[in-house]
C-alpha cells in the first residue's frame, strides 16, 4: 500500500513537472536536452543510407517495423501476426495458413520482443524472432526477404511474454508464459489456482541450416508469472534467466495481491543440463494441439500443420538444473551483460537495480547455500548471489542494455529517464529524461556479446504533447540518444507504429547486401504459376474457376475473360513476370471481399472473388507501375448461373 | 551564422554532385550529342550504352544457341514482344537489319539507361510509351536471344 501511494505521488509529480514544462517556457525546456548540432547528427542526406537497421515491435499492431538509425525513417512494416490488406498478408490464399492456430484463424496479435539470431554470441543477421503475446506464438522473419516465414504456436502458455530470446548460437529461441494456467487445460474453479496452475517455459530449437523451428521441450514451472528473460552468454552460456512476479500465486487483483512479497525470483535454468536429460530420453510426452506454419519462398505459399504432442519436463526430475535467485519488488526486465557475469533484475516497484553474479551463483550452488525451496526448486540466498546494486535515485527500473565500454543503460518508467551506470562499480554516470514514461530501450547488439554502443533508442509509453495532436489517440514515440561520449545526448524524436515494446538493432552492412531484389521466375514452384503468357489459361472445376494470369508493365494476360457465372468461386492466380528490382504490380477486383494483392517480381499470389451480380466487372493494377499504369486493367463477364456461355479468355483478341 | 551554414551545405552538395558526375568519367551531355550524330548517320553504327562493346557473329547461325534463345525469349520477353507483330513493344523480326548486335544486347541488358540516354531507345519509348523492362537476363542469355533474332528474317 505504501508503495502504491509512493508511486502515485511520483506519477503526480511527474505529470506536474511535464505540464509545467508545457505551460511555461516550453521552448527552452525542450531544447535544454538538445545539443546544438543534433540535426546534423541524425541527418542522412537524400540517397544516402542509414548506419543501422532497427526492428521495432508494433505491440498491439501485431507487426514489426523496420527503421533506419540515426534518421528514424520508417522503411517497412513487416506483417507478422496481424492481417495486412496492403500486402495481402492473411488475406491471400498463400498466407492465410500463417495465421492458423489451435483456436482457428486468428487475424491479430500483440507482438513484443524482437531478437536477432546470433552466432558465437554476436548478431549474425539471418533472422529476427518475435513473440505473439495473446495467442502464444513465435514468428521468424527471414532477413533476406524481410518476410515472416515461420510461426509456431506455443501450447500450455498464455500471455507469451518472457519471449522470444535466442541463445548464443541460436540453438533455441525461448518462450516463457506470463500467465500460469492449468496444464493441460481443464474446467476448474479459478480459486484453486495456487499449486495447481503451471508456468510453461518453452525451448524451441532452431535448425542451424535452414532455421526451421521445433518445440523441443517445455519446463513446467510453479504457477508464477514469468515476465522477461535473457540467455546467459560467454561464461554463462548454457543458462537462461527468467524474472518472475506473482510468486504469491494470486488469481485476482494482482496489482495488490501480487505485490505482497518483498522479493520474487529470477529463475536460473541450466538448459544444457535439461537438453542432455531430454536427449537421453527424459521428459514426458503429453497430448497437445498447436499449429506450425511454414512459408516457402519457392512455392510462395504457406502450409499449416497441427502438432499433437509436446515433451514436458518436471523440474523435480532434473535436480541441479533450476534455482531461484531472490530479487526485490516484482522484477520486470532480466538482462545479462556482454561478459555473461552479471544478471540484472529490475524491480519495477523499486528504486534500485539488482545485479546478480553468475560466479557467485555457481559458488552458492556448489556450497548448497540454500534459503529454503519453492515447489522443490532450491532458493539461493540473496546476499550470496548479489554482486551489487545501482542506487540511482530513479524509480521504477524496467530494462537494461549494454554498450561496448562496460556501461549499462537502464530505463526508469516512473521517473521517466534513462540512467547510465558502470558495470561492476554500479556508480551512476549520467541520466537523461525521456518524454515520457519509457519502457524498453535498445542499443544495437546491446543484449549480446558484442554491442555497437553508438546510439540508444528509448521507446516511450506516453507521448502527450511531443507531436501535433491527432485527437485522443496520438502516435507512439521513440527517442534516439547518442551514447558515444561520457554523457548521453538526446538527438531525435520519431513516431512509431502500434506500441513499441522491445527492438533489435544491427549495423546495416551486416544484412543489406543479402537483401533479395527479386524472386526468380525459374525458381517459382507455385502450383498455379503461369511463368509466361504462353502458360496463361482459365480452368473450370465445377463451380470453381481458376485463372492463371500474368502481369507485366503494363498489362494483364488474359485481360478479357468470359464464361464466369453468378455463384462461381473465382481464383485469380496472378504471377508477376517482371524480373527487375522494385517493380511490383498490384491487382484488385471490384466487389471482391478481400484485399488487393501486391505481387513482387517473380512471385505468384491468389485472391478469391465470388461474383454475386451479372455484368461485366473490371479489375486493375493497384501499384503505379509505369507511364501506362492507368491502362493496366481488364474485364470479367459474369453471366447468369444457368447460362451456357463457354469459358474464354484473351489478350488483344488472341 | 545560418547563412554561412547554408552556403557550406550548398557547397558540399555541389561538391557531392560533381563527385558523382566524375565517377561516370565522361560528361553525359557531350556523349549524348556524339551518339545522336552517329545515330542520325547510321543506326547500325550505334552500339548503344551498356556492358556490350563488341559482338562477333559467325557466318552461320548457331541453331542450338538460337533454340536456347527462343526458350529464353518465350519466358522472359514474349509478354511484350511478338516475333512478327507489333505488340506492347516492337516485333524483333528483321531487327538485325535495323540495329547493331551490340545495341540489341545493351537494350536487353541495360534498358533503364538506354531509354534515358540512347537516341534510338528514347525515340522508341516516345513511340511505344511502355518502357522496356529489365528482365535481368545474363549476358549469355541475351547473346542466345540475339542468335534467335537472327532466325527472324
Amino acid at each position: 500500500m505504501k508503495i502504491l501511494k509512493l508511486v502515485s505521488v511520483f506519477l503526480t509529480s511527474a505529470f506536474l513537472l511535464s505540464s509545467c514544462g508545457n505551460n511555461g517556457n516550453s521552448k527552452s525546456a525542450k531544447q535544454g536536452a538538445l545539443s546544438g548540432n543534433a540535426a546534423e547528427r541524425v541527418y542522412v542526406a537524400p540517397g544516402e543510407h542509414d548506419e543501422f537497421y532497427a526492428f521495432i515491435s508494433g505491440g498491439f499492431s501485431g507487426q514489426l517495423a523496420v527503421y533506419g538509425l540515426p534518421s528514424g525513417r520508417l522503411f517497412k512494416v513487416i506483417p507478422v501476426f496481424s492481417q495486412d490488406p496492403e500486402k495481402a498478408w492473411g488475406y491471400n490464399e498463400e498466407t492465410k495458413p500463417m495465421l492458423n492456430t489451435s483456436h482457428g484463424f486468428i487475424p491479430w496479435d500483440d507482438s513484443h520482443h524482437p531478437d536477432i539470431s546470433q552466432t558465437a554470441g554476436e548478431l549474425d543477421g539471418r533472422f529476427v524472432f518475435i513473440n505473439g503475446n495473446n495467442t502464444p506464438r513465435i514468428a521468424k522473419i527471414d532477413l533476406t526477404t524481410f518476410e515472416t516465414t515461420e510461426i509456431i504456436e506455443v501450447p500450455n502458455s498464455a500471455g507469451n511474454h518472457s519471449s522470444s530470446f535466442v541463445t548464443e548460437n541460436t540453438e533455441y529461441v525461448v518462450a516463457g508464459t506470463r500467465f500460469s494456467v492449468p496444464v493441460p487445460q481443464v474446467d476448474m474453479a479459478i480459486k484453486e489456482y495456487k499449486g495447481k496452475f503451471k508456468g510453461a517455459l518453452s525451448f524451441i530449437s532452431v535448425d542451424p541450416e535452414d532455421g526451421g523451428m521445433d518445440l523441443k521441450f517445455q519446463i513446467l514451472m510453479p504457477g508464477f508469472n514469468y515476465d522477461l528473460s535473457h540467455p546467459g552468454r560467454g561464461k554463462s552460456h548454457g543458462w537462461f534467466f527468467f524474472t518472475t512476479y506473482n510468486t504469491e500465486e494470486a488469481n485476482t487483483l494482482l496489482e495488490v495481491n501480487a505485490s505482497q512479497n518483498d522479493k520474487d525470483f529470477i529463475a536460473a535454468i541450466n538448459w544444457k543440463k535439461i537438453e542432455e536429460y531430454v536427449n537421453n530420453g527424459g521428459g514426458k510426452k503429453m497430448p497437445a494441439n498447436y499449429a506450425h506454419n511454414v512459408y516457402d519462398d519457392r512455392t510462395h505459399s504457406a502450409t499449416s500443420t497441427m502438432k499433437k504432442e509436446v515433451l514436458v519436463v518436471d523440474p523435480s526430475d532434473v535436480p541441479g538444473a533450476i534455482y531461484f535467485l531472490p530479487t526485490p519488488k516484482s522484477p520486470h526486465g532480466c538482462d545479462v551483460d556482454p561478459t555473461g557475469e552479471y544478471i540484472i533484475g529490475s524491480g519495477k516497484l523499486a528504486a534500485e537495480i539488482t545485479a546478480h553474479s553468475f560466479t557467485k551463483m555457481l559458488d552458492a550452488i556448489e556450497n548448497k547455500k540454500f534459503d529454503g525451496e519453492a515447489y522443490g526448486i532450491p532458493i539461493l540466498k540473496y546476499e550470496d548471489v548479489l554482486a551489487g546494486s545501482v542506487k540511482s535515485g530513479g524509480l521504477g527500473p524496467l530494462h537494461t542494455e549494454f554498450d561496448d565500454k562496460g556501461n549499462g543503460y537502464t530505463t526508469f518508467f516512473i521517473s521517466s529517464e534513462v540512467v547510465k551506470w558502470k558495470v561492476g562499480t554500479w556508480e551512476v554516470i549520467d541520466r537523461k529524461p525521456c518524454y515520457y514514461s519509457v519502457g524498453h530501450l535498445m542499443i544495437p547488439g546491446g543484449n549480446s556479446r558484442k554491442p555497437f554502443g553508438k546510439y540508444v533508442v528509448a521507446m516511450n509509453k506516453i507521448t502527450k504533447d511531443r507531436y501535433l495532436p491527432t485527437g485522443p489517440e496520438v502516435t507512439q514515440s521513440a527517442q534516439l540518444y547518442d551514447i558515444s561520449g561520457e554523457k548521453m545526448e538526446l538527438l531525435l524524436d520519431f513516431p512509431t507504429i502500434g506500441e513499441p515494446h522491445y527492438a533489435a538493432g544491427i549495423p546495416a552492412d551486416k544484412i543489406k547486401e543479402k537483401s533479395r531484389k527479386i524472386f526468380r521466375l525459374d525458381e517459382n514452384e507455385h502450383p498455379y504459376a503461369a511463368k509466361s503468357e504462353a502458360e496463361t489459361k482459365v480452368v473450370r472445376k465445377g463451380n470453381e474457376v481458376h485463372i492463371y494470369m500474368t502481369m507485366i508493365r503494363s498489362h494483364f494476360s488474359p485481360d478479357n475473360i468470359e464464361g464466369v457465372k453468378v455463384g462461381d468461386k473465382v481464383f485469380f492466380h496472378v504471377t508477376n513476370l517482371e524480373q527487375d528490382y522494385d517493380v511490383p504490380h498490384g491487382v484488385a477486383m471490384i466487389g471482391a471481399q478481400t484485399s488487393e494483392l501486391l505481387i513482387m517480381p517473380g512471385q505468384t499470389e491468389t485472391f478469391v472473388w465470388e461474383p454475386k451480380l451479372e455484368g461485366v466487372w473490371p479489375f486493375y493494377c493497384t501499384d503505379f507501375c509505369s507511364a501506362l499504369h492507368q491502362e493496366m486493367q481488364g474485364y470479367v463477364r459474369v453471366s447468369p448461373a444457368n447460362s451456357n456461355i463457354d469459358l474464354s479468355w484473351s489478350l488483344d483478341d488472341e | 551564422m545560418k547563412k554561412i551554414m547554408l552556403s557550406v551545405l550548398t557547397l558540399s552538395l555541389t561538391f557531392m554532385i560533381s563527385c558523382g558526375d566524375k565517377s561516370n568519367k565522361e560528361n553525359p551531355e557531350v556523349k549524348q550529342e556524339v551518339i545522336e550524330e552517329v545515330a542520325d548517320a547510321d543506326p547500325m553504327k550505334n552500339k548503344g550504352i551498356g556492358p556490350i562493346t563488341s559482338v562477333t557473329l559467325a557466318d552461320e547461325i548457331d541453331m542450338d544457341l538460337a533454340k536456347t534463345g527462343e526458350e529464353v525469349y518465350v519466358k522472359m520477353c514474349s509478354a511484350c514482344h511478338k516475333p512478327e507483330k507489333r505488340f506492347v513493344g516492337p516485333a524483333p523480326k528483321g531487327i538485325m537489319e535495323r540495329r547493331s548486335p551490340e545495341w540489341i544486347m545493351n537494350m536487353i541488358l541495360n534498358p533503364d539507361e538506354m531509354v534515358q540516354k540512347d537516341p534510338i531507345a528514347k525515340a522508341l519509348l516516345a513511340e511505344y510509351l511502355s518502357p522496356m523492362a529489365n528482365q535481368n537476363l545474363t549476358e549469355e542469355q541475351a547473346r542466345a536471344v540475339l542468335e534467335y533474332f537472327r532466325t527472324l528474317k
